[in-house]
């Protein structure tokens, strides 16, 4: 465990409270902006795409999604500030600590706060101010500082528009992060699924989901099921067995919804179901097509191969 | 009075504690040997007569940093049981059988952990590389699917007995709520003066659906030990003596570590039936006899089944002895009267125990009136072990 070092405590917790100038926008607020920004994400919302349903709407006229508020001041590829911008980094509790033996960071939770819808035309800035640095804390991913900023997002008449409250995680890495080999320029970064321990007792389950097969193994001995499986029979010690493939049929005997650690790879809120099998034995699986909320223990369920990599198929079970 | 050759031959002579934190500030080991000798103290015992020591997995402080800081030169028991927590009462038996049995006369049992601010130790198991070790195959069939945590673990099987038996999430809940009744009228507790309503139990967030984060124990920095001598040499020390009337280990069908999820019944405990059967068998003692009960609320809906594998109700029926308040502070049993896991500390299931003997001893903050017999038990989902302690 390494000691939080005094001075860097000290000096980022000097910094707390410090305001910063004010950033620019490159471009006013504008509708091809909204336009890309909403196919993008998928909004088809009449009020940002038809100005004759804005112009009838309670806005009277277009308006930009409110959640747009941080595109408009964002500085761009080159991450150029526009003129006349402070050049002061709001972020420089975080460039010191990256100095400091931080080196790593990632964003923790932004949270937005919208006072009103921006039009067309509006010129945004923003100002900040390093609202609170938390005591040294060590995590899953390493020892290090939490950074809050606050951003005030304004008009050109300086009317408050909204806030953003950015929260980092700076920190100093357990161990050394390896990538295990360059993945390709443009592939789009995976975040990768926890893999299972595989032996020589247990090879045939993984082998068989690859090859869309769901597995159970059987006694040679005395023919009953077990799962999860190992080197020999708990009924009869017959060290010989064969692998049957379940149908794939079984029913929800329960369930639990993953909410919090989040485990990296799958959603915030998880359904991960324990499944009995017509065949009679259990095993947990993931759950697809339908909501998490609808899951009830009894309901019928139906196998389906879900391909994690190269490396790994997990069985993922879908209501009948 | 019991036939059995262990029963009430050992005592519990002394107890000793650190202050329960988030951030004790110091190391473990200086934990421990503060517990230990605050223990020894208590019991008006010289740290020189240690023989024997023992503990439970998960714990980070070896016995022989203990026994070397204890300046000792004959240490000639020390075990370490398996299955972290669910050995909580196990140090007991352990110690039990090594006084006994004559192999040794002064067994301390200790547990000690900066579980908060060194590490987390509720968040889960992954970041290793995986390997075909037991451990690492195990955990394959969860973690792949994201179950990571014991939350998650545990949630699977309350599911079920929720399903089971109509069981609420508003029933964990009055577990939780009157575990932090008791802590807030116990200054050692973390959560002392902060009691909790079933609303805002209600309120908290999902952990491991169906469990909201006031179903979850803490993270605790701190230390507990306990000083086990024979009967006979504890009548002549400073504390009354408190009788190991029945202790036992349990593991039972289909046996995993919280994830159990194979035999036919999940939700049923039978690991803790085992125990229950074997230590009201060792006291000769029935569930009529036992005043209070310390039962492990690592996560509250396993301490719903607890009541019914100790027989204090008939299986299926513990959500209506809760929603009568027969757990609480006027109910026919009052259970986790230091505030449990979930109110005092999690030390891993042995300020459990302290609380116990406590009890016995008519100590407690939370002193129930006429205890004389009081049942302690550990970990529950995993394999386990158990206690009834009593008075002379």
């Amino acid at each position: 465990m390494s000691e939080p070092n005094a001075q860097v405590d000290a000096a980022i917790k000097g910094m707390v409270g410090t305001e910063y100038g004010r950033t620019y926008s490159w471009d006013p607020v504008n509708q091809p902006m909204i336009r890309q920004w909403c196919e993008t994400m998928d909004n088809e919302s009449p009020l940002y795409h038809d100005p004759e349903f804005a112009r009838q709407s309670p806005h009277g006229g277009p308006v930009a999604p409110p959640t747009m508020l941080q595109v408009w001041v964002m500085a761009g590829l080159k991450n150029r500030l526009p003129p006349g911008s402070t050049t002061r980094s709001p972020f420089e509790a975080v460039e010191y600590l990256r100095a400091n033996g931080f080196p790593s960071t990632v964003a923790v939770n932004s949270e937005q706060e919208y006072f009103r819808y921006l039009r067309p035309d509006e010129s945004i800035s923003f100002t900040a101010m390093l609202e609170s640095v938390s005591d040294c804390k060590s995590t899953a991913l390493g020892t290090g500082y939490f950074v809050t900023v606050l951003m005030t997002f304004l008009t050109a008449t300086d009317e408050k528009v909204g806030t953003m409250r950015f929260r980092l995680f700076v920190y100093k890495a357990h161990k050394e992060f390896k990538p295990a080999a360059a993945a390709p320029a443009d592939a789009p970064a995976k975040p990768s699924r926890p893999h299972p321990g595989i032996s020589q007792d247990t090879q045939f389950f993984w082998d068989g989901l690859k090859q869309n097969k769901l597995l159970i193994q059987k006694c040679k001995g005395c023919g009953k099921l077990r799962h999860p499986p190992g080197p020999v029979c708990p009924h009869c010690h017959s060290f010989e067995w064969e692998a049957l493939q379940a149908s794939g049929r079984g029913t929800v005997h329960s369930f639990v919804v993953m909410h919090y650690p989040e485990v990296p790879g799958f959603p915030p809120e998880n359904p991960v179901l324990l499944v009995e099998l017509e065949e009679g034995t259990r095993l947990v699986a993931g759950l697809v097509g339908i909501k998490h909320a609808d899951v009830k223990v009894g309901m019928p369920v139906r196998v389906e191969y879900q391909k994690v990599d190269d490396d790994l198929v997990v069985p993922v079970f879908r209501p009948v | 009075m019991s036939q059995h050759p262990l029963s009430r031959r050992v005592a519990i002579a002394g107890v000793g504690t650190t202050e329960f934190s988030k951030n004790s500030g110091r190391t473990e080991i200086r934990l421990a040997m503060e517990a230990v000798l605050a223990a020894l103290a208590d019991a008006g015992i010289d740290p020189s007569e240690v023989d024997g020591l023992s503990t439970y997995t998960m714990d980070n402080v070896p016995e022989r940093e203990v026994f070397r800081l204890l300046g000792g030169k004959k240490l000639k028991f020390f075990s370490r049981i398996y299955e972290g927590g669910g050995a909580a009462c196990a140090p007991i038996l352990h110690g039990a059988m090594a006084i006994h049995s004559g192999v040794a006369d002064v067994v301390v049992a200790y547990r000690a952990m900066n579980e908060r601010s060194w590490y987390r130790f509720g968040s889960g198991v992954g970041g290793w590389e995986p390997g075909p070790m037991v451990e690492s195959v195990h955990f394959g069939w969860y973690i792949t699917h994201g179950l990571v945590s014991p939350a998650s673990w545990i949630a699977m099987a309350a599911r079920r007995y929720m399903h089971d038996f109509g069981v609420t999430s508003e029933d964990f809940g009055r577990i939780a709520v009157s575990a932090r009744d008791f802590a807030a009228t116990n200054p050692a507790a973390f959560f002392y003066q902060k009691p909790l309503s079933l609303e805002e139990h209600q309120k908290s967030r999902w952990i491991a659906e169906p469990l909201h984060l006031y179903d979850c124990c803490q993270e605790s920095d701190g230390a507990v030990a306990i000083v086990m001598v024979s009967a006979e040499r504890a009548r002549s020390l400073k504390q009354k003596p408190v009788l190991v009337a029945g202790a036992a280990q349990g593991m039972a069908d289909d046996q995993q570590m919280m994830t159990s999820f194979y035999r036919s019944d999940i939700s049923a405990l039978s690991e803790m039936k085992l125990v229950a059967d074997q230590i009201y068998a060792m006291a000769d003692l029935k569930p009529d006899d036992i005043q209070t009960a310390v039962l492990y609320d690592h996560f509250s809906p396993f301490v719903l089944p607890q009541l019914e594998v100790f027989g204090f109700c008939k299986r299926g029926e513990a959500k209506d002895f809760i929603r009568a308040g027969e757990h609480t502070r006027t109910g026919r049993l009052p259970v986790n009267t230091h505030g449990g896991q979930l109110g005092e500390a999690y030390i891993h299931g042995l300020n459990g125990v302290a609380e116990g003997v406590r009890q016995v001893r008519g100590s407690s903050v939370n002193q129930v009136k006429g205890a004389k017999n009081v049942i302690v038990s550990a970990g529950t989902g995993v394999p386990t072990s158990g206690l009834i302690l009593t008075s002379e």
